[in-house]
């Protein structure tokens, strides 16, 4: 068994003293009380000031615990901060694939849809900010299932409810279903929710990799997918459907550019 | 066939982004880079004007590599920029005299006072549509060469020149000490108060009213049309159009028929409407200004309506309160009620501006009972925005004659989905925002490409224009006109605070 992680003893110890603290500490005076050099305590507080859990005053350059911390317990990124944030990029893919554009979060085994672009055909379409969408039967709902603990915990014993003939009701036939999704780092459904209906996610992590929201696109079938050149026809004659390529590539491209802005750094 | 892009250089009050765009008015690339802002005083801000142009020299490089495209490949450039603020720099060293002074800079309220009392005064506002204020360049340009010995003589031998950031950059760019253009655009040049609205060239009268020499002034020339060719950093490129901020967010928002019009939400918020080829007097204390002018075709004009804290109150409500960690959280508070409480904020902080422009004004709290909560607090800052956003948009309609039939917003602000819902409710017309934010930007950037043919008319630019969201009023009448009637008692409440009169005997205390 591996030892104890040395630096996150000592980000403990930092964050410790910080705590004790009455007011703010700068980095001599942590370096002196934990016997380290001020460089390797400098570079742990870059870290922990990356993630939120320490904020460093800008007039005096000393360190307090941040506000990060205080809300360990709740949630991780506000969803209205995430729409802020995500609001170029998801514009982008509108523009882009010249479909409408959602983003959704993880709200009591539903997924919420916080922000909503428009198809860009000027069309009249309504505003859906707010709606819930089923985890099992989206594909932002899938890509968040795949990536995160806490929304496969949400449905696991529930029953799926069928919204098609396509809609995956089966735990174990999901699960299969998820570890591709896991595998390609993007999920999709077709015809699951909606006839007619098809729909491509990815998800977008923030720091360390935690997944925080999905983006993705949806729209008429025909438009998000394309017949599959290397698939026969299947039994019930009609040729099968996959996932428009390119759109996919564009939703990809839209989650690693919303989670590198939100501070991942290997995606 | 290789593509072609067109570039846009947004030279703003923080930063100078640099933007480039496909023919679908879609975003390619950005390089952006802040600059320094100097506080030497209190009421004074200051930029350097050369750390300016050399973040400009690095930044378009940088826009050009991360799409992979070649100078040759750009049709043309256009600059938007923040308005007002004076540079003057030495024809001969190319390099600024003194800093830059910014708009937001009050150093000229004692001069502008004087000015206000002197003979010919009232001719400020009837020539150029806009009072006289410490905003504009005129009393700048008049300080500095009352503050720097030599520089008025200087500035008559034409050895000094006056120019906004436009200017500055397009005189740089064309080679600067080696044959640089000057030349500003009719909306830049409406903004210094030496500019006739009507005729759109230097007025003699008030460049003597001003004290300002004509011999440093730039040319005043179309917002779209050929100003020259780059020599330097985009070596080719040409330059094909300027125009001050605001303008250019009305033109990338294709606010091209009259009653068309903008509100950019950012720290504070700016209205313009199209009011076509006339100049419309305002009577409700509006603006009166160039909004655009495309080559030889007649001006087309616009009415301004600013209102100074929009953003700005949802700034101190985290910075100064810290009852948020982050701007977005604004609405994640806000939604913890269902309505104001009966609490009201009226942020006058450092006085009204449009439609109502009290100096002495200060902000207030109204309404406040042991019901109210942080959450209410939070819904009474975001619909101080919209409730002022409906005294501009009333003032727009009675001197129009036009009734807005939509608003399209832009700025940091429309990502917040209540505040938006909350304008449509109480304008009682849908909001809708653009698929592309960066309107100031894509403004310029369809004025350059309008000048050189890329793009052929303003109909093109228009099938350019996607719509990304659109909130619908959802408001009872009823409670409309309520809630607006409790604003304007807040309102009243806020006026003449800062005139105190001596203290009564009474308030001394007991003797």
């Amino acid at each position: 068994m591996p030892g104890p992680v040395q630096s996150i003893e000592r980000a403990a110890a930092i964050l410790r003293l910080l705590a004790a603290s009455s007011g703010r500490l700068g980095v001599g005076e942590l370096a002196a009380s934990l016997g380290l050099a001020r460089g390797t305590v400098h570079g742990i507080l870059r870290t922990l000031v990356r993630v939120g859990f320490v904020e460093q005053d800008e007039a005096t350059g000393k360190y307090q615990l941040g506000a990060a911390l205080l809300h360990l317990g709740t949630s991780y990124l506000d969803v209205n901060e995430l729409r802020s944030r995500a609001i170029n990029w998801a514009d982008a893919l509108a523009a882009r694939s010249g479909e409408a554009v959602r983003i959704g979060t993880l709200l009591d085994g539903k997924v919420l849809v916080v922000h909503h672009v428009f198809r860009p055909d000027d069309s009249l379409q309504a505003m859906d900010i707010g709606t819930l969408l089923p985890l099992h039967a989206s594909a932002l709902g899938k890509a968040l299932l795949a990536h995160d603990v806490n929304a496969a915990a949400s449905i696991r014993g529930t029953e799926l409810e069928a919204y098609c003939r396509r809609t995956i009701t089966d735990h174990r036939a999901l699960a299969r279903s998820l570890t591709r999704v896991r595998e390609q780092g993007w999920a999709a459904e077709i015809e699951e929710m909606a006839l007619g209906e098809a729909s491509i996610a990815a998800p977008i992590r923030g720091h360390g990799g935690l997944v925080v929201g999905a983006i993705g696109v949806s729209g008429a079938v025909e438009r998000i997918c394309r017949t599959d050149p290397s698939a026969g026809p299947s039994a019930g004659g009609a040729a099968r459907r996959v996932p428009d390529p390119g759109l996919v590539a564009y939703v990809r491209d839209a989650s690693r550019a919303v989670s590198r802005d939100l501070g991942a750094s290997r995606w | 066939m290789t593509e072609r892009y067109v570039m846009s250089i947004d030279q703003g009050t923080t930063s100078t982004r640099c933007i480039l765009f496909d023919h679908s008015g879609r975003l390619v690339s950005v390089a952006q880079r802040e600059h320094r802002q100097h506080f030497p005083k209190p009421g004074w801000v200051e930029h350097d004007a050369l750390e300016i142009w050399r973040n400009l020299e690095r930044i378009a490089p940088e826009a050009l590599a991360q799409a992979g495209v070649t100078p040759g490949q750009v049709a043309a450039a256009g600059i938007a920029n923040q308005r007002e603020t004076t540079v003057l720099w030495d024809r001969v060293t190319g390099l600024p005299v003194g800093r830059a002074v910014v708009w937001q800079d009050t150093r000229t309220d004692a001069l502008v006072e004087d000015l206000g009392r002197a003979p010919g005064a009232a001719l400020v506002p009837e020539r150029t549509g806009l009072p006289l204020a410490t905003y504009f360049s005129a009393p700048r340009i008049a300080w500095m060469l009352d503050h720097t010995p030599g520089l008025r003589e200087r500035a008559e031998r034409g050895e000094v020149l006056f120019g906004t950031m436009e200017s500055w950059l397009i005189w740089n760019l064309t080679g600067g000490t080696d044959g640089g253009v000057h030349v500003t655009d009719v909306t830049n040049a409406g903004r210094t108060l030496l500019m006739d609205l009507a005729t759109l060239s230097w007025d003699d009268d008030l460049l003597a009213f001003f004290g300002v020499p004509r011999a440093m002034l730039p040319e005043i020339r179309s917002s779209t049309e050929i100003y020259g060719t780059a020599r330097r950093v985009f070596p080719g490129v040409r330059i094909g159009a300027a125009l001050g901020d605001q303008q250019a967010a009305l033109f990338g928002q294709t606010c091209y028929s009259p009653g068309e019009t903008k509100c950019t939400y950012g720290t504070g918020g700016f209205l313009l409407m199209n009011t076509g080829k006339e100049p419309i007097r305002s009577a409700n204390g509006l603006l009166t200004t160039v909004g655009y002018k495309i080559g030889d075709e007649p001006a087309v004009y616009a009415l301004e309506g600013s209102i100074a804290i929009t953003g700005a109150l949802v700034q101190w409500f985290r910075d100064g309160l810290g009852l948020i960690t982050t701007a977005p959280e604004i609405e994640t508070l806000a939604r913890t009620v269902d309505d104001n409480g009966g609490c009201y904020i009226v942020p006058a902080f450092s006085g009204l501006f449009a439609p109502h422009w009290r100096a002495e004004a200060r902000g207030v709290i109204v309404g406040l009972t042991s019901y109210i909560t942080k959450g209410h607090l939070a819904r009474a800052v975001l619909e101080a925005t919209a409730w002022q956003t409906r005294e501009v948009v009333d003032a727009m309609n009675r001197d129009s004659g036009l009734a807005l039939r939509e608003l399209k917003s832009d700025g940091g602000m429309t990502a917040d989905n209540l505040l938006m819902q909350c304008v449509a409710d109480v304008l009682n017309v849908p909001v809708v925002r653009p698929m592309v934010v960066e309107t100031v930007s894509l403004g310029a950037a369809y004025a350059a490409g309008l000048a050189v043919g890329y793009w052929a008319d303003l109909e093109g630019l228009r099938r350019n224009w996607h719509r990304a969201a659109r909130w619908v009023p959802a408001m009872d009448p009823a409670r409309r006109a309520a809630e607006y009637h409790n604003w304007k008692r807040a309102v009243e409440r806020s006026f003449d605070w800062t005139r105190t009169g001596p203290v009564p005997a009474e308030d001394h205390g007991p003797t």
